[in-house]
């Protein structure tokens, strides 16, 4: 056996380094494996444009396109059907738009309630009770609007149908008051104090701190939290299609059955089509229509918070 | 002159008091619309709670659980769903665990400042905001059509995975973010190479965030329901899957064919199976919680 103390210093770094060979090895393929994961989420997101965008066009071999974007009827379970896509998007919008009545005061709100007026130990207590609100499936808050909501809306309203679009409105509202207040929350915790002290220092009340200071400079959060809040009222899915109906059509009351882009996903795959018939074909229409409609108010709302902020 | 001065700044006076008074009422009220607002959310919350409790509390059975679907509400059960929630979580957590560690390790640890990391950050921001239902869609045309895994439970935990994805990049990197730099170049110091550092102190520290981060993004799959519905889960189920090529159910699924079902009875087993996955949310939660609390170091 060699004595290694009679090795010279660079031959022992010699002999070190080609023992290390393994981990030289692992030290060129661990980036690339990493890289590949990130790829991954990438090709996700080609994935989807090019699922959508492929299927599409197919839909629209068998259906001409200005009947897709003229059409105020949808009517694809006729033996004459029918694609026109508005009624779909009259539904989603007149469902949003209930939600975000709900969804903004409330939001709103107890955001400025928690960001200006809590303590912080009630702030500690409620933030994780409105995460638990959060994570409720949507199957569930769909459930308690079919059940709960949509009766007591029938006692009050008379003319109400068992499917409706106000129910599930106002609980996809619910539903999204944690997101927006809490994004809204964030925005406005960040306005520094040394604002506020300027204007309580001036003799502002805490509520002309809050409305004239601290909202002004956090609008852009706010907005931004808003406008996330519409593409995830645009996007929900089970709530509107346990208690929304089934019947697209361009009115605007809110009080008879409606159907979303997403509810009528859920209605086609449901009913078992048969591969390669047009009706489904149109779920990626109407999914493309749908993902556009989400990509535009996700960018948006990025836009607003990036170009408008207030930087302190 | 001077005794009319005095008036003058006398009746401003009560003005302004009067004004101020004004002022702080509004500010009380503002204050009480404010906290309304807030309690209203919690006041949901606890009716939710409490009515679907109320309902379904009574019809939580052994049978509920050991039973397959049925077409009596007395029979009928979720161990098909059970099981199919489980094989789906089996398939999807470790993908996507590694997925999304890998992400975040790369984009905290190697990525370099240039167009495609930037490009990177924006396309996981943008997936976090596709809503599921495209997800489901995505499911059924790569995984069950194209790769041929038909509706099995391998294409439902693929398409979850994809779909909790951002969740845990964003968790992931926020935990290896928060690994101090002096810790890392310690390590260096020790003669350790970039590839040990991360594996044996970056990884390790960050693991508890990246944990409850994980177990967060699962318990968001678990209730999921418009991915498994569009790739084609069924709704009627008699056997537990086999293998990772078995046609399945899952419990969300479950819940919504009961939901939609006439009678009542269904309704109410509907509100014990609602039971169940809660609580099942409700323990990966605090598993979560007791993680980051127990284990999260703070430096």
């Amino acid at each position: 056996m060699e004595d290694r103390s009679k090795l010279s210093i660079s031959e022992r770094i010699e002999q070190k380094t080609k023992g290390s060979g393994s981990s030289s090895f692992m030290e060129k393929l661990m980036p690339a494996v990493f890289l590949l994961c990130a790829i991954i989420s990438i090709l996700t997101t080609l994935g989807i444009v090019f699922t959508l965008l492929f299927e599409t066009v197919t839909f629209f071999r068998g259906v001409p396109f200005a009947d897709f974007f003229a059409s105020t009827e949808w009517y694809p379970f006729f033996s004459e059907p029918q694609y026109g896509i508005w009624p779909l998007v009259n539904g989603t919008l007149l469902v949003a738009g209930i939600a975000m009545m709900v969804a903004i005061p409330f939001g709103l709100g107890a955001a400025i309630y928690l960001s200006e007026y809590a303590s912080e130990k009630v702030r500690k207590t409620v933030k994780p009770v409105l995460e638990v609100l959060a994570g409720i499936p949507t199957i569930v808050y769909g459930f308690f609007a079919l059940t709960f909501v949509t009766p007591i809306l029938r006692a009050v309203i008379p003319g109400l149908d068992v499917f409706n679009a106000l129910s599930p409105g106002i609980i996809i509202g619910v539903m999204i008051i944690p997101m927006i207040a809490s994004l809204s929350e964030d925005a406005m915790s960040s306005v520094p104090n040394s604002i506020r002290e300027g204007a309580f220092a001036l003799g502002a009340t805490r509520m002309e701190v809050t409305v004239k200071v601290v909202l002004p400079a956090a609008l852009s959060g706010v907005i931004a939290s808003f406008v996330l809040g519409i593409s995830r009222a645009i996007g929900e899915t089970m709530i509107v299609s346990v208690a929304g109906g089934a019947s697209p059509g361009m009115g605007i009351d809110p009080t008879g059955a409606v159907q979303t882009m997403t509810a009528y996903i859920v209605q086609v795959v449901k009913g078992d089509a048969g591969f390669g018939t047009p009706i489904y074909y149109s779920i990626y229409a109407v999914g493309m229509t749908l993902f556009v409609f989400t990509l535009a108010m996700n960018l948006l709302a990025h836009y607003i918070s990036r170009r408008f902020r207030e930087d302190y | 002159m001077k005794f009319a001065d005095t008036t003058v700044s006398n009746e401003r006076y009560e003005e302004n008091t009067q004004r101020l008074s004004k002022r702080h009422i509004w500010n009380k009220a503002f204050k009480g619309i404010c906290f309304g607002a807030m309690a209203f959310s919690i006041l949901m919350l606890i009716v939710l709670l409490i009515r679907i409790l109320t309902q379904g509390i009574g019809f939580l059975s052994w049978d509920l659980i050991v039973n397959f679907a049925s077409r009596n509400a007395e029979d009928a059960g979720m161990l098909a769903a059970l099981a199919g929630t489980i094989w789906l979580m089996v398939v999807a957590a470790p993908l996507s665990f590694v997925l999304g560690v890998g992400t975040a390790v790369y984009m905290e640890e190697y990525a370099p400042v240039n167009r495609f990391t930037k490009l990177l950050q924006t396309n996981i921001s943008n997936l976090a905001g596709v809503p599921s239902v495209v997800f489901g869609l995505l499911g059924l045309t790569i995984f069950n059509r194209l790769l041929g895994l038909g509706a099995s439970v391998l294409a439902g935990g693929l398409t979850l995975s994809l779909l909790v994805l951002p969740i845990i990049v964003v968790a992931s990197r926020e935990a290896i973010n928060a690994v101090p730099t002096d810790v890392k170049q310690a390590s260096y110091a020790m003669g350790a190479t970039k590839w040990q550092t991360i594996f044996r102190i970056v990884i390790p520290t960050s693991l508890p965030g990246i944990l409850t981060g994980t177990i967060l993004a699962l318990s968001r799959a678990i209730g999921e329901t418009a991915p498994i519905l569009v790739i084609g889960a069924l709704t009627y189920v008699a056997s537990t899957p086999s293998d990772l090529f078995s046609n399945f159910t899952a419990m969300p699924v479950q819940i919504y064919d009961w939901t939609g079902r006439p009678q009542e009875e269904f309704q109410n087993i509907a509100a014990a199976g609602i039971i169940i996955i809660l609580l099942m949310l409700f323990f990966m939660n605090s598993i979560a919680v007791f993680i980051r609390t127990k284990f999260q170091k703070r430096f």
